[in-house]
This record gives C-alpha cells, sequence and structure tokens, in this order.
C-alpha cells in the first residue's frame, strides 16, 4: 500500500468561504479514541465527500459535528460561529440538517409528517413543499403513506427533503448510496447536485467512491480516525483505482 | 350470555383504570424515557384526593373528576421541575429510583394523615343501582366508567394523532436524539408531558374511587399489574398500552370470575407468553433504546 500524506494544500480555484469549520476534532467512546485531531472545512456550496473504510470514524465525524456524540474535544463552526458547546437541536436550528445512516424515518408518522416535523428554520432557504414535490415526485404520491411503508429509496429522498424544507445550509449526509439500486444512487446524485445548484453544503459519507467522485468536488480520506489525505476531485478521479484499494475494495 | 357480558363489562371498567394509567406511563416513557414508579402511588392520590375531597371541602364525584386530575398535573409539574428534570442526562435508572422514592415518600405521607384503612366512597348518585341494557341489568356505575375511560382514551388518540404536539409526542417516544438532531423543541413538552401522565393516572383513581377499597397502598398492586400492561402491550408503544390495559382488565375479569385465586396470576402468565412469542410486546417495534 502506498504511502499516504496529510495534504493541506486545497485544489485551485476553491476559494469561497467555509460555512463548516472542524478543527482538531477528537473523539471518544469511553477510553476508546475513534478520532484524532481532524480537521476539514466545507464552503459554500460545495459537495465534500468523507470516504474511509468501516469504522474509520466517518459516522463519529458526522455525529460530532451534529452534536449528538459529545465526548469530543476541538472546535466545530458554522458561518465563523463557534458552535462547539450547542446542543444537536440549536446546531439544527442554525441550519445543520442531519440525514443519518438508517435514514432516520418515524415510523409512526407518515410522510408528510415526516416532512412537517422538523421547524423551518430559515424561511428564505426552505425549500416549499411544491418544489420537494417537484423534485421528489415519489414522496407526493406516497405522502399519506406511513414512514415504514416506503421503499430504501423512498425513505432515502424523505431523509434528504426533510432538512431541505427546514432550510438547512450545511447538509450532513451518512451513506445516501449504500445498499440502493443503481438507478436509484443515480437519482440520489442528481439530487445532491440540485441541492449544490440551490447553494447548500454537503458533507457526504461515502464507500462508495465511484459515485462519490461523480457528485463530489473535494474529497477528505479517513484512516483510523485521522484525515490521511484531502483530495480534489480530479485528483481523486485519477486514483481511483489506488483508493479502491486503500479502501479494501 | 348474561354472566358473559357482566364479565366483558366489569373487564373492560377496570381494564379502563389500567388503559388511562398505562397511557400516561407510555408518555412519560416516550418522550422522558423515565419508567415513572410513582405512577401506582398517583392513581392512589387520584382516589385518595376524591375521598378527602369529599370529607375535607365536600366537592361532589364530578367535581373531582376534572379538580383531581388537574392537582395531580399541577404537582406532576413540580415533580418535573424540581426532581426528575435534574437527572434526565443521567442513566435512566436514576429516575427509577427516584420516582421509586417518591412513593414511599407519598404512600407513608397519606398512611400518616389518613391511616391505612379503607376509605369509603359511595358511588355517586345518578350513577347507582342497574341499567338495562338490551335486555340485561348491568351496574350503571361500571358502564359509566368504561365509557368514559374508552372516550379519554380516544381523545387523547385524537390529539396525538392530528395535532401538532402529538406529532412530536409520537416522534420524540420513537427515537428523542434523532427529534433533537431535526431541531424538534422536545424539551418544551417534556413538563407538561410529565404532568399530563399524572394527571391520567390521577383520573384512573378518581374513577376507581367508587368501586375498589381507597387505601394508601392501593398503589402497590397497580403498579405491578401496571407493569405487566406495558411490558404485554410492547414497552414504548402508546397504542400497545391502552389495548392492553383493557385485555388485562378483560383477563383479571374473566380470572376472577371462574378461578378467583389464579386471577392475577393469570396476567402474569399472559405477560409470560407473549414475552416468548413476542418479546418487544404485542405492539412494540423493540425500535426504542
Ligand atoms: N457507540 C459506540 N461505542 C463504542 N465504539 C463505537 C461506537 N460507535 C462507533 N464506535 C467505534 O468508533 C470507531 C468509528 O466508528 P464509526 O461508526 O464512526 O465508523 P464509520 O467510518 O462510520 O464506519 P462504517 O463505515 O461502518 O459506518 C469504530 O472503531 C467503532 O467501532
Ligand atoms: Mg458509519
Amino acid at each position: 500500500m502506498p504511502e499516504t500524506t496529510l495534504s493541506e494544500q486545497l485544489p485551485a480555484g476553491q476559494t469561497g468561504t467555509p460555512v463548516l469549520e472542524v478543527s482538531d476534532l477528537s473523539a471518544w467512546y469511553g477510553e476508546a479514541q475513534a478520532l484524532r485531531n481532524v480537521s476539514l472545512e466545507v464552503r459554500v456550496g460545495e459537495v465534500v465527500t468523507l470516504v474511509g473504510r468501516n469504522g474509520a470514524g466517518k459516522s463519529t465525524t458526522l455525529r460530532s459535528v451534529m452534536g449528538l456524540h459529545r465526548h469530543i474535544s476541538g472546535n466545530i463552526r458554522l458561518d465563523g460561529q463557534d458552535i462547539t458547546s450547542r446542543t444537536a437541536e440549536r446546531r439544527a436550528r442554525a441550519g445543520i440538517g442531519w440525514v443519518p445512516d438508517d435514514r432516520g424515518i418515524y415510523a409512526s408518522l407518515t410522510v408528510m409528517e415526516n416532512l412537517t416535523l422538523p421547524p423551518v428554520v430559515d424561511r428564505d432557504a426552505a425549500w416549499s413543499l411544491e418544489r420537494i414535490f417537484e423534485h421528489f415526485p415519489v414522496l407526493h404520491t406516497r405522502r399519506n403513506f406511513p414512514g415504514t411503508k416506503l421503499s430504501g429509496g423512498e425513505q432515502q429522498m424523505l431523509a434528504m427533503a426533510r432538512p431541505l424544507r427546514m432550510g438547512a445550509k450545511m447538509l450532513l449526509v451518512d451513506e445516501a448510496s449504500e445498499g440502493l439500486a443503481p438507478v436509484i444512487v443515480t437519482q440520489i446524485g442528481d439530487i445532491i447536485r440540485e441541492i449544490k445548484k440551490s447553494g447548500v453544503s454537503v458533507l457526504l459519507v461515502e464507500q462508495n467512491v465511484n459515485f462519490a467522485s461523480t457528485v463530489a468536488d473535494r474529497h477528505y480520506l479517513l484512516a483510523e480516525g485521522e484525515v490521511v489525505e484531502s483530495l480534489g476531485n480530479d485528483e481523486f478521479q485519477s486514483r481511483l483505482e489506488e483508493l479502491l484499494h486503500h479502501l479494501g475494495m | 350470555m348474561g354472566s358473559f357480558i357482566q364479565y366483558t363489562l366489569q373487564g373492560l371498567a377496570s381494564g379502563g383504570f389500567y388503559a388511562l394509567a398505562a397511557l400516561g406511563l407510555a408518555v412519560i416513557f416516550g418522550v422522558l424515557g423515565v419508567v415513572n414508579f410513582s405512577h401506582g402511588s398517583m392513581y392512589m392520590l387520584g382516589a385518595v384526593g376524591t375521598v378527602v375531597a369529599l370529607d375535607e371541602f365536600g366537592l361532589s364525584f364530578w367535581a373531582s373528576l376534572i379538580v383531581v386530575p388537574l392537582v395531580l398535573f399541577v404537582f406532576g409539574v413540580l415533580l418535573e421541575r424540581g426532581l426528575v428534570r435534574w437527572l434526565l442526562k443521567l442513566d435512566p435508572l436514576y429516575n427509577f429510583l427516584l420516582t421509586f422514592g417518591v412513593t414511599l415518600v407519598i404512600v407513608d405521607l397519606v398512611k400518616r394523615r389518613y391511616g391505612s384503612s379503607g376509605m369509603p366512597y359511595d358511588t355517586p348518585a345518578g350513577l347507582r343501582g342497574q341499567i338495562a341494557l338490551g335486555g340485561l341489568e348491568l351496574p350503571t356505575y361500571q358502564v359509566f366508567a368504561a365509557l368514559l375511560s374508552v372516550l379519554v382514551c380516544v381523545a387523547v388518540w385524537v390529539i396525538l394523532v392530528k395535532t401538532r404536539v402529538g406529532m412530536i409526542v409520537r416522534a420524540a417516544t420513537e427515537e428523542p436524539d434523532r427529534s433533537r438532531a431535526l431541531g424538534v423543541n422536545v424539551a418544551m413538552w417534556v413538563t407538561p408531558v410529565f404532568g399530563f401522565g399524572i394527571a391520567l393516572a390521577g383520573l384512573a383513581g378518581v374513577l376507581a374511587a367508587p368501586t375498589r377499597s381507597v387505601t394508601a397502598d392501593m398503589g402497590t398492586n397497580f403498579i405491578i399489574i401496571l407493569f405487566a400492561v406495558v411490558v404485554i402491550g410492547g414497552l414504548g408503544s402508546i397504542f400497545g398500552a391502552v389495548a392492553a390495559g383493557f385485555i388485562v382488565g378483560l383477563v383479571e375479569a374473566f380470572g376472577q370470575a371462574y378461578a378467583p385465586a389464579y386471577a392475577q396470576v393469570l396476567i402474569f402468565v399472559l405477560m409470560a407468553g407473549v414475552l416468548l412469542v413476542k418479546p418487544t410486546g404485542l405492539f412494540g417495534s423493540g425500535e426504542h433504546s
């Protein structure tokens, strides 16, 4: 396996303002350290992925940014504001949108209720229901179905639509493509590009590097709780073979 | 046939007490993650409160039906604000122990003030005697108690399904952490939900007052059966709590009729049976952790 190096340089042409800045984030589960000094940033309208093997700490990073994992040190900023000590609820209200790996659809709520349960946190940025249904027609068809009656792909659509309807500006998406049929993955890709177009930033955890290379601007490679590489998408694509090898696929 | 209907009615009446109280227990568990051990003593306070309201304040049963649950709501709010709230961040076991301690204190205080013997309470005028229904003579009070319990359960159900508060309670019951990560202000509802749950136990107590021997200890047995109800219905399932409440009431009534010595045992046999076939309870999904 080739030696990987921590590269702090960012690819040329990426000079936007950062929305999310994570610096020196370490996280623990009891005594076991899951993250070591993870630093990363996502700029306005950027799609950034976090790739890495199983257990590398991808979900822990997202959960820490969301405020669901609290045993951490380091610093998290949203729009330049330190949010490290804020609760998950306040982070959500500040514009962080949560799309968990289990999709987090409420079984006892209908599709419509799942969409309208979270508060609208930014009136200007929030997608209207019409706009949601235009981009996720299947959610309209199934709007009165209970959450449990949706297929995996439909649940993923709902999970991604929910923070858009809140008006989140920074989406944290954990394994959007996992376990979905190729057609659905393509649709998810289209939606992520659409989200990007509307100026929303996305931090996407992915194991599917091929998919990652079709939607993202930049990538962070995480291994054993550390960021080992930061790559622009061009470099990422040219080193796909090597990366697949690194990820053990 | 006549006795079958009679036992059914009796079962629905006492099942109504379980259903109301279990509903309160379920919403509290759902939103706070607290297994409220003091629920039995709140039921007892409802019944004792009804007797005391009449003896000391001349309050009629009908007034007690409103006033006593309201007083218990306030009591629940104070209990949550004063004690329960401070332990919410810790292991749920702490609040279980806290509410167990609260129970001991409440029961002893009631014993000190009112003694341990039964406090008589007459069936309210207008609900005495029998009512003729479809050629059968049925105890009026039981018909009333069963109907009112069903009505209140349905009303709560409508609130849960049709209102925004209800939606938040359902969502929080499923997964409180996730709701917070979606910016839902669950905290805002914690205190009123706790008070409401306590008020439901109190209402069950008021309804039970004319039918049971009202003593400081009446909640002890009640809470044990209530836990069986919640396990049968599925911990974390609000609908399950209500359904299981009525089921347990029926099992108890038929047990008392045909095998009085085993009436209580039957409930726990039912619980064991349900656990063997479906460990998450009849209506539980086992998702709440
Ligand atoms: N609740 C937990 N308790 C203890 N250790 C945990 C817990 N959750 C995760 N870990 C450990 O922390 C490390 C990082 O886990 P994490 O879930 O963040 O990895 P991941 O990159 O998301 O993996 P996957 O691809 O499997 O989702 C792993 O070693 C894992 O075993
Ligand atoms: Mg993960």
